[in-house]
C-alpha cells in the first residue's frame, strides 16, 4: 500500500507538535539547551582566557643603577605585569613558592657593569606549574626588558645601541598581542551545537523506551523515519537559537571578526548540528536507557569535541593514533572551517570538503538511527 | 501438551475468516543467566473477527510475547502468523496501520493532556476532524474523563490514565483491538468501568477484541478463552466449554464452629494427591477434587465439615488445567521442607492477647497532598492482618510507617511495646520486613544474601550458620544460586527468608504474591498461613481481594482513608447485600464512601 503524502505530513506535523510540547515542558531541557549555552559563553568569553593580565613579579635588584630603574619602570609600564620590589632572592623565592607572584626578574649586582660592557643578564625565574601562564609571562617579561632596554640603546645611553645587549633565551612563542577569545569563541559554537545536539538528544529515544510510550507509538501508521524527523525539528531550532546567540556575543561582546560569509557559517552550522542530534537519537536509541546514553553522548561527542577537535590543543603535533581519532570526530572538521569562517574569511574549497564530510556522516547517522527504532521490540 | 487441535475441527462462528491466525509459533529469549529461555513452545490457535477474546495465564505463560508478536513488534524464531490477512512478519506495518494496541504500562505521554494525547493518536490514524469531536466527545464520556481534558496524564490516576490508553486506541475503530493486561495493578472500580466501556464497544461498533488477562472473572466475559502456561496452550474453547472441565469436582465446605476458613483450606491443600486446589471464600472454603479421587475419600480431610457441591467457576478449570500441566514436569508434590521454628515468639494467639502494633490517629502528608488521613487500628499478636486498597490509597506508605522506614506526620504508633516515633531502631530488630521489590542482592547467592542480612541482623557465627541453613531447608532454597537468576516466587520466597532470619515477632510484607502465578500464589499463602499458626505477627497488603479472606482482620483504605476495618465476615456484611465476595464488598464500600464525600463537602470523618 502506497503511503499518500497528506498521511506523512499529518503524522509529522503531530509528531513534531507532541515534541515541541514534550520539550517545552521539560524545563532540564530549556536549562541545558538555552542556559547552558549562555553560561559557557560568557565563562569561555570573560572568565577564560590564555592571556595573562596584571601577573605578579617580584623584581629583585642587587645593586640598584640608573639601567635598570629603567628597565623596571618598563615593566610597569606594561599592563600585563604588575612588579613588586622585593629585596632579597630568598624574597622572592618565598613568594613564588606561596603563589603570590607569577615570576621572579632578578637583576643580579654585576647587570650595570655587564650592560655597560655589552652583556648584561637578567635571571627570570617562572612558575612552571601552570605552564601556559609560564610561557607567556615569560615572552611578556623578554619583550618589555628587550624594549625597555633598545629604548636606552636608541637615546644612545647604553654602550652599544641596539640588541645583543641583554641576552635572554626564550623559549616558547606566544604572541602576546593575540586575544585567546577570537579562537575560543568560535570553538564555542561548536561545543555549543555538540552540547544541545548529542546530549539533548540523547535522551529522547531512550525516554519513550523506558516509558513505554514506543510500543504504543509503534502500532500506528508512524514511520521510523517520521519519528527520527520529529525528533529532530525542536531540537534544531533550539540549535538555532544558539547559534544565533554565540554569533550575536562573539560580534557584540567579544569584537570578535566574522570575517568569513554569514551564508557559510550558517550552513555548515546547521550542518554539523544535524550530524550531533542524528549521533544522539542513534546512541539513544541504541542505548534505550537515559543513563547509559548521557553518559556515551558525553564521553563520545562532548569530551572529543573538546579535546580532540582542535579547540584547545592543536592537532598539528599529536602522535598518529590521536590524530586518526580526530579525524574521526566530526567537530574536528567542522572546527577547522568555523576558525577559518571566523577569522580568516571564507575558503569555499574548505567550506565544501567540510560540508561534504558532515554530510556524509549525517547520512550515515540516519541509516544507523533509523535502524535503532525500527518497529521491533527484539 | 497442547490440548489445542483437539477443538480445532469443531471451532463454531465459521461463517467468518479468522483475523488471527497462529501455526507453531516459537520464540526464544536469552534469559537472565544467558541460557535460552523459550517464551512460546509451538504456539496454534485462531482467533474469530467480531468477538471478544481472551488469552489467560500466570505471569511467564507468553501473552505478552504473543500480543507483541500480533501486533507485528516481535519476530516469530518459527512457525507462521497471519494478521488481518498479513503475513506479521513480513507486513508488520499493514497491521500496524489498522489494528490498535494497548501495552500493559498504557504508552501515554505523561507530559501531554489528556487532550493532547487523544489529538496525537487520531492524528497518527489520520481521523478526519469532522469525525473526530464527536469521536473525543464519546470516548470522554464513557471514560468519565471530560472534566480534566486539560489534566497532564502524568497526574492521572492509575485507573484513569488505563482509561486514557483504551480511549486513545479508539480514536478510530481499528480492524482488531489488542489489549495486553489491562487491568494489572488497577482498583476493582476501575476495572469494573473498563470491562464496561469494552463491551460497550463491542455491541455498539461490532469490535474484534483480543484481551490478555490474569484475572478469571474477565476471562469468564469473553467468548472464547484461550488458556496459556509457560510458553504452551493448555486449551481454547468457551468459558461455558472450560468450565465443563470440573464439572461435579467442586465443593464449598463451611469450617467447624470456631475454626478458622483458612486452617480448613490449609489441610486441604497439603493434600495435593487429592485436592486440586481449595482457597477460603465467604467464611467457607471452595476447593476443587481430583478427577481421579472418589468423593468420599475426602473425609478425613474435612474431619466432620460439611462439603456441598458447588457450580463450577471459570477459575476452578483454570487450576485444574495449571496444576495438572506444572505435574507433567515434575511428578511430585512439592516439599514442604524440614519444620523449623521460624520464630521466637510462642503459639500465643487468640483475640485476648494485647495489642502488638498500635495505631492513632495516624497522619502522613507529603507536602499538600494527605497520603494517610487520621487512621486507627490495632493489630494483635499472632493475627493475619490484611491492608487492601487500589493502587495510592495509602497501603504503603501506612506500611512504611509500621516499619519505621518512614515517620509520620502525626499521630501515635507503637510496635511490639515501643513508640515508634521515639525509637525507630529499637522496634525494627522485632519486625522482619518484605518489600515489595526483589531487595536482595541480585549478584549474590541465595546463600551469600541471607548470610549478609542475618548479619546485618546481629546473628553470628555459628548461631547465622545453623539459621541460614534451617531457613534454606525450611523455603527449599537452593544455596548456591545466583539470586538474581531465581524465578519471581523464588525470589519471594527467599525474601521472606531473609526477613525472618532474625525470627522476629511481626513479620511485614508488602504486595508478597503480586506477579506471582496462581499455584506460587497458593503456596506463598500456606507458608503465611504455617507462620501464623506458630505465633508471628503478619501484616499483609494486597490488591488481590480475594486474598483477604486468609486474613484474620482486614482494613480497606481508599484515598488515604480507613474505610472499613474487621473480619473479612464483618467487612462483606457491612457491604450489605451486593457484598457476596470480597471483590464486590470491596466495591460496594468505596462507591459508598465516596458517594458520601459527595454529599458532605466537609468531607467524612475515617471510619474507624
Amino acid at each position: 500500500m502506497s503511503v499518500p503524502r497528506s498521511g506523512f505530513v499529518q503524522r509529522l506535523t503531530a509528531l513534531v507538535r507532541k515534541e515541541m510540547r514534550q520539550m517545552v515542558r521539560d524545563r532540564s531541557n530549556l536549562l541545558v539547551g538555552f542556559l547552558l549555552p549562555l553560561a559557557l559563553i560568557l565563562l569561555f568569553g570573560y572568565g577564560l582566557s590564555f592571556d595573562v593580565r596584571n601577573a605578579p613579579v617580584a623584581v629583585v635588584i642587587d645593586t640598584p643603577s640608573v639601567a635598570v630603574r629603567e628597565v623596571v619602570s618598563g615593566l610597569e609600564g606594561s599592563r600585563y605585569l604588575a612588579p613588586r620590589r622585593v629585596t632579597t632572592m630568598a624574597e622572592a623565592e618565598h613568594l613564588l613558592g606561596d603563589g603570590s607572584v607569577d615570576a621572579i626578574v632578578h637583576f643580579p649586582v654585576d647587570f650595570a657593569r655587564r650592560y655597560a660592557a655589552g652583556s648584561a643578564r637578567v635571571q627570570i625565574v617562572l612558575n612552571g606549574i601552570d605552564s601556559v601562564t609560564a610561557s607567556t609571562l615569560e615572552a611578556y617579561l623578554s619583550g618589555a626588558i628587550s624594549k625597555a632596554l633598545e629604548h636606552r640603546g636608541d637615546r644612545g645611553e647604553g654602550a652599544l645601541s641596539g640588541a645583543g645587549q641583554v641576552e635572554i633565551v626564550q623559549r616558547v612563542w606566544f604572541n602576546e598581542t593575540s586575544n585567546s577569545t577570537w579562537y575560543l569563541v568560535p570553538g564555542l559554537v561548536v561545543l555549543i551545537m555538540t552540547l544541545v545536539g548529542a546530549f539533548l538528544t540523547s535522551l529522547l529515544v531512550a525516554r519513550e523506551w523506558e516509558r513505554g510510550t514506543l510500543e504504543s507509538l509503534f502500532v500506528t501508521p508512524v514511520r521510523p523515519v517520521e519519528i527520527v524527523l520529529a525528533k529532530l525539528v525542536p531540537y534544531i531550532l533550539v540549535g538555532l537559537v544558539d547559534l544565533a546567540m554565540c554569533l550575536v556575543a562573539a560580534r557584540v561582546l567579544f569584537d570578535v571578526p566574522i570575517r568569513g560569509s554569514l551564508l557559510a557559517v550558517l550552513v555548515s552550522s546547521t550542518m554539523y548540528l544535524i550530524v550531533s542530534l542524528l549521533l544522539g537519537l542513534w546512541i539513544s536509541g541504541a542505548t534505550r536507557n537515559q543513563f547509559a546514553a548521557s553518559q556515551v553522548a558525553l564521553l563520545t561527542s562532548f569530551m572529543p569535541a573538546m579535546m580532540l577537535s582542535g579547540f584547545v590543543f592543536d592537532l598539528r603535533n599529536v602522535p598518529i593514533g590521536v590524530e586518526i581519532a580526530a579525524q574521526i570526530v566530526p567537530a574536528t572538521h567542522f572546527m577547522m572551517l568555523i576558525k577559518t569562517l571566523f577569522l580568516a574569511g571564507t575558503d569555499w574549497a574548505m567550506v565544501a570538503r567540510s560540508c561534504a564530510i558532515l554530510g556524509g556522516y549525517a547520512l550515515l547517522l540516519t541509516f544507523l538511527t533509523r535502524r535503532t527504532v525500527r518497529k521491533r521490540l527484539d | 501438551m497442547s490440548l489445542a487441535l483437539d477443538s480445532h475441527g469443531a471451532r463454531k462462528g465459521g461463517h467468518a475468516p479468522p483475523i488471527i491466525v497462529a501455526r507453531d509459533l516459537v520464540k526464544t529469549f536469552e534469559g537472565p543467566d544467558g541460557a535460552p529461555f523459550d517464551a512460546l513452545k509451538g504456539i496454534s490457535f485462531e482467533v474469530a473477527a467480531g468477538r471478544l477474546t481472551a488469552l489467560v495465564g500466570p505471569d511467564g505463560a507468553g501473552k505478552t510475547t504473543l500480543m507483541r508478536m500480533i501486533a507485528g513488534l516481535l519476530r516469530a524464531d518459527g512457525g507462521g502468523l497471519q494478521v488481518l490477512g498479513h503475513d506479521a512478519a513480513q507486513d508488520a506495518q499493514e497491521i500496524q496501520s489498522r489494528i490498535s494496541y494497548m501495552p500493559q504500562r498504557f504508552g501515554l505521554y505523561e507530559d501531554l493532556s489528556i487532550q493532547e494525547n487523544l489529538d496525537l493518536y487520531a492524528d497518527l490514524h489520520g481521523v478526519p476532524a469532522n469525525l473526530r469531536r464527536e469521536r473525543f466527545a464519546r470516548l470522554l464520556e464513557m471514560t468519565d474523563l471530560a472534566r480534566f481534558t486539560a489534566r497532564p496524564a502524568g497526574n492521572l490516576s492509575g485507573g484513569m490514565k488505563q482509561k486514557l490508553g483504551l480511549a486513545c486506541t479508539l480514536v478510530r475503530v481499528p480492524d482488531l483491538l489488542l489489549l495486553d493486561e489491562p487491568s494489572v495493578g488497577v482498583d476493582p472500580l476501575s476495572r469494573r468501568d473498563l470491562w464496561e466501556i469494552i463491551e460497550q464497544m463491542i455491541a455498539q461498533e461490532g469490535l474484534s477484541v483480543l484481551v490478555s488477562t490474569a484475572y478469571m472473572d474477565e476471562a469468564a466475559r469473553c467468548e472464547r478463552v484461550h488458556v496459556f502456561n509457560k510458553g504452551e496452550q493448555l486449551a481454547e474453547g468457551t468459558p461455558g466449554e472450560l468450565r465443563a472441565r470440573v464439572a461435579g469436582l467442586t465443593y464449598v465446605a463451611a469450617p467447624r464452629e470456631g475454626e478458622p476458613a483458612r486452617d480448613l483450606q490449609a489441610r486441604l491443600i497439603d493434600a495435593p494427591d487429592r485436592i486440586v486446589d481449595a482457597v477460603p471464600s465467604g467464611g467457607e472454603v471452595h476447593f476443587i477434587r481430583r478427577p481421579e479421587c472418589a468423593a468420599d475419600s475426602l473425609v478425613d480431610l474435612l474431619v466432620g465439615c460439611e462439603a456441598r457441591s458447588r457450580e463450577e467457576e471459570l477459575e476452578d478449570a483454570f487450576m485444574l488445567l495449571l496444576r495438572a500441566h506444572e505435574e507433567e514436569g515434575e511428578p511430585t508434590a512439592p516439599d514442604q521442607g524440614g519444620e523449623v521454628a521460624l520464630s521466637s515468639a510462642g503459639p500465643e494467639r487468640g483475640q485476648d492477647g494485647a495489642p502488638i502494633i498500635v495505631v492513632r490517629d495516624l497522619v502522613r502528608r507529603f507536602g499538600d497532598f494527605t497520603a494517610v488521613a487520621s487512621t486507627s487500628f490495632d493489630v494483635r499478636p499472632g493475627e493475619i492482618f490484611g491492608l487492601l486498597g487500589p493502587n495510592g490509597a495509602g497501603k504503603t506508605t501506612t506500611f512504611r510507617m509500621l516499619c519505621g522506614l518512614l515517620p509520620a506526620s502525626s499521630g501515635h504508633l507503637e510496635v511490639a511495646g515501643v513508640n515508634l516515633r521515639q525509637t525507630r531502631a529499637n522496634a525494627r530488630r522485632r519486625i522482619g520486613y518484605v518489600a515489595q521489590k526483589f531487595s536482595l542482592y541480585a549478584n549474590l547467592s541465595v546463600r551469600e544474601n541471607l548470610e549478609f542480612f542475618g548479619g546485618a541482623y546481629g546473628l553470628r557465627g555459628g548461631t547465622l550458620r545453623a539459621r541460614v541453613r534451617a531457613i534454606e531447608a525450611r523455603f527449599d532454597l537452593d544455596p548456591q544460586a545466583q539470586s538474581g537468576n531465581l524465578p519471581h516466587g523464588y525470589k519471594q520466597r527467599l525474601a521472606m527468608a531473609a526477613g525472618l532470619l532474625h525470627g522476629p515477632r511481626i513479620l511485614f510484607l508488602d504486595e508478597p504474591t503480586s506477579g506471582i502465578d496462581p499455584l506460587a500464589r497458593r503456596a506463598f499463602w500456606r507458608t503465611i498461613t504455617q507462620l501464623s499458626q506458630e505465633g508471628v505477627t503478619i501484616i499483609v497488603t494486597t490488591h488481590f481481594m480475594e486474598e483477604a479472606e486468609y486474613c484474620d482482620r482486614i482494613a480497606i483504605q481508599d484515598a488515604g482513608r480507613l474505610l472499613a476495618l474487621g473480619t473479612p465476615r464483618a467487612v462483606r456484611e457491612e457491604a450489605g447485600p451486593r457484598g457476596q465476595d470480597m471483590n464486590s464488598a470491596f466495591i460496594a464500600i468505596v462507591e459508598n464512601a465516596r458517594a458520601q464525600e459527595r454529599t458532605m463537602p466537609g468531607g467524612p470523618e475515617s471510619v474507624a
